[in-house]
């Protein structure tokens, strides 16, 4: 046997069954396992109770033609991503460069937008309520408004998505303050020595220094798209203009109804768009790396 | 009562203490039961288990103080929050259910009776037959004939008013709809909203459909509608909708943004006129003014059918199919369905009736009296929209539906389109 061949010993063996096997065997049974039998549920049509029926793609059929909540789910979810991506996040980052400048009271402020992300975001669907109701809201009571910010189906998701924006903006801030933080003054000094202004300084060079910060406030904000739950739940169980995918398959899985089938078939499109999200960022990950 | 048992007491207690995991050489022993938890001193029949969904304070005071006064066995309740035990009830059932549960009457009965998933109590039926009416009968029975359920109380879903707004503006209960879109005319005049409304949590809504529709199209239709027989698109139920548009104008507006609660409030502080609701609307009155409550059976709407039917949901219990000490259970259920039982009940919690014909009326506050006096003069009493049909159907199409016709009741076609394509997806 040459010397090249490399050889493991017996503890070497040991290691790797028990370092990478129980990996594997957590990552199948509690991840992938179940994922995979969501999938093969969603072509069944199955009560909960009594025997499994074969459908095939009846279920996808169903939810895209005949189940009206099932599309306004999908247009709220882009919405909730395009409003937290497009508007709450720069709104966070827009704020910590301002805390950044270390205005007079900064920490006063820092903590005032913090302050809502120790709050889950059920609480937060309580105190939007507290201030949106119809009847004893505070916005129509100090307003003067009788708008149903709530119940009207046209604009409560906009209402909704402000109120989980506050505790957004709050995370993210956070986030870029640290990234800030840590960028070296001298960039800066450089900077200015050229005779950049503050604009072209922090567009041109302290940002693409927080790059690393981007992807993970990226990561972040996805996922509080599509995990986006607890707000509405509270609010109205996620009826009525307040759908959302999760809410969907909750509803029909866990709830009395028992739909397992349908719910799953539910299930299985929000974990291709999930799946989406993140081979696209791993790829942009390893693609880095390389 | 019938004390002889078709189990030995020695295969009793082993149930029972298995039940308890207390191991099996305690039954051996002969003497003495299992060690009970803290509950009532044991009788002979070992320990009943009762899974309740009486989470809210007046139900379970109510729950504990009527099994107090059950003494053939210990028991042991398990209280789970109300709608928590209602969403977890397929799971609940077919894992480890207690042997006695709390459920509703009809087909949300027969649903799980057909599952296989209830113990048949016919037997105590002949026992405790006598003391129900017909109509409570029928609702506790399957659709194999057997009984499944025993009845315990109901609260009847009418038209409450204030009595002192009604006499200060001299507005008289309308017998039929032209009378009764008048008097919401008449209401508007004085600035009064006519008809609280709430469907925030989606179910209200299917109480003004019901009455609605069994008024319009009577007892069976409603019955065979909720099965999945008839079709949604029939010119019968667009009538429904139609008639219920019609009354739209006089509802309290931004309805879908408002709880049951808050529609209560607004017609205890007089600013409606008057409110569709069950009799728990009473629980949203202060004491002092519960007096001041009244109702009256929704007005005529097609007159070959009256008003002989209402919405009056039973609640009851039921022994599950895993029961591991049935005959407890069973003479536990017996114990539930004595009318001295329902007294204490209907004592405690003003919003409920009590469902045995030989309850005692006498302590019943006045509201309570004119509620057992609705009942009794109603032919048919149906259960709810979400208790007389599929839960699936219940949740999953008709709240969305309802909230969508609220909110937009000039898109009836493609609503009704719709409820009809997914019902066929769920009665398939």
């Amino acid at each position: 046997m040459t010397s090249r061949t490399r050889r493991y010993s017996t503890r070497d063996m040991a290691v790797l069954v028990v370092g990478l096997g129980v990996a594997i065997v957590v990552n199948v049974g509690v991840i992938w396992g179940p994922a995979l039998a969501s999938v093969g549920l969603s072509g069944t049509d199955w009560s909960g109770i009594g025997p499994i029926e074969w459908v095939g793609a009846q279920n996808y059929h169903d939810l895209a033609a005949e189940y009206p909540p099932f599309w306004s789910a999908v247009r709220n979810n882009v919405l909730w991503l395009g409003f937290l991506a497009l508007i709450a996040t720069p709104f966070g980052l827009f704020c910590a460069v301002l805390l950044d400048r270390r205005l007079r009271m900064s920490r006063f402020y820092q903590s005032a937008l913090y302050m809502p992300v120790v709050l889950s975001l059920a609480v937060v669907g309580f105190i939007a309520q507290l201030v949106y109701s119809s009847d004893y809201g505070v916005l129509n009571s100090v307003t003067g408004l009788t708008v149903d910010w709530l119940g009207d189906s046209s604009i409560n998701i906009w209402v909704v998505m402000v109120a989980a924006a506050w505790r957004h903006v709050g995370y993210v801030m956070v986030i870029y303050l640290a990234g800030l933080k840590a960028v070296d003054p001298a960039l800066k000094e450089a900077a200015a020595i050229d005779g950049a202004d503050e604009r072209q300084t922090f567009f041109r060079v302290v940002f693409p220094t927080l790059r690393p910060v981007n992807v993970i406030v990226l990561v972040i904000t996805v996922i509080e798209a599509l995990r986006a739950f607890d707000i509405v739940y509270a609010i109205n169980r996620g009826r009525n203009g307040l759908e959302l995918l999760s809410v969907l398959v909750t509803e029909n899985i866990v709830g009395e109804a028992s739909r397992i089938g349908f719910g799953s078939a539910i299930a299985v499109i929000l974990l291709a768009i999930s799946v989406g999200f993140i081979a696209t960022y791993l790829s942009q990950m390893f693609r880095e790396e390389r | 009562m019938n004390q002889r048992l078709p189990i030995s007491r020695r295969k009793l207690l082993l149930g029972a203490a298995a039940s308890f995991g207390v191991p099996a050489v305690l039954a051996g022993c002969g003497s003495g039961g299992p060690a009970p938890t803290p509950g009532q001193s044991g009788g002979n029949l070992g320990t009943v288990s009762i899974g309740s969904n009486a989470s809210d304070e007046i139900p379970k005071k109510m729950l504990e103080s009527v099994v107090k006064g059950f003494t053939q066995a210990t028991t042991r309740i398990n209280t789970v929050d109300h709608n928590t035990f209602q969403e977890n009830i397929n799971r609940y059932l077919r894992g480890t259910p207690e042997d006695v549960f709390t459920w509703f009457a009809g087909y949300r009965m027969q649903f799980f009776a057909e599952q296989g998933l209830a113990t048949d109590i016919s037997d105590v039926w002949q026992e405790i037959g006598g003391d129900y009416t017909q109509a409570f009968k029928d609702q506790s029975t399957g659709t194999d004939g057997k009984q499944y359920f025993v009845p315990f109380s109901y609260y009847p879903w009418a038209v409450f008013y204030r009595k002192s707004l009604w006499e200060e503006k001299g507005y008289e209960v309308p017998a039929t709809l032209d009378e009764f879109t008048a008097l919401a005319r008449r209401m508007q005049a004085d600035d009064i909203i006519p008809i609280a409304f709430a469907d925030k949590d989606g179910w209200p809504a299917m109480g003004t459909f019901d009455i609605l529709n069994m008024r319009t199209n009577g007892y069976d239709f409603h019955i065979s509608l909720m099965g999945g027989k008839e079709s949604w698109t029939d010119p019968k139920v667009r009538q429904v909708f139609d008639t219920w548009r019609g009354l739209m104008e006089f509802h309290q507006p931004a309805a879908l943004g408002r709880t049951w609660q808050e529609a209560a409030q607004s017609l205890a502080q007089k600013k409606t006129g008057m409110y569709l609701l069950g009799m728990f609307v009473a629980q949203q009155f202060p004491e002092a003014d519960r007096d001041d409550l009244d109702f009256f059976t929704f007005p005529e709407i097609n007159p070959a059918y009256g008003t002989d039917s209402i919405d009056a949901p039973i609640d009851g219990y039921m022994i599950s199919a895993k029961a591991k000490n049935v005959d407890g259970a069973k003479a536990l259920l017996k114990h539930f369905a004595q009318a001295s039982s329902q007294d204490i009940a209907a004592k405690l919690d003003p919003g409920i009736l009590a469902a045995s014909s030989n309850a005692d009326t006498s302590g019943y506050s006045a509201l309570q009296k004119r509620g057992a006096e609705l009942v009794s003069k109603a032919k048919h009493i149906a259960q709810f929209l979400d208790r007389d049909t599929r839960p699936d159907f219940a949740s999953t199409v008709m709240i969305p539906s309802l909230q969508s016709f609220v909110s937009e009741p000039d898109q009836l076609d493609s609503l009704l389109t719709s409820i009809e394509q997914q019902k066929a997806n769920i009665f398939r």
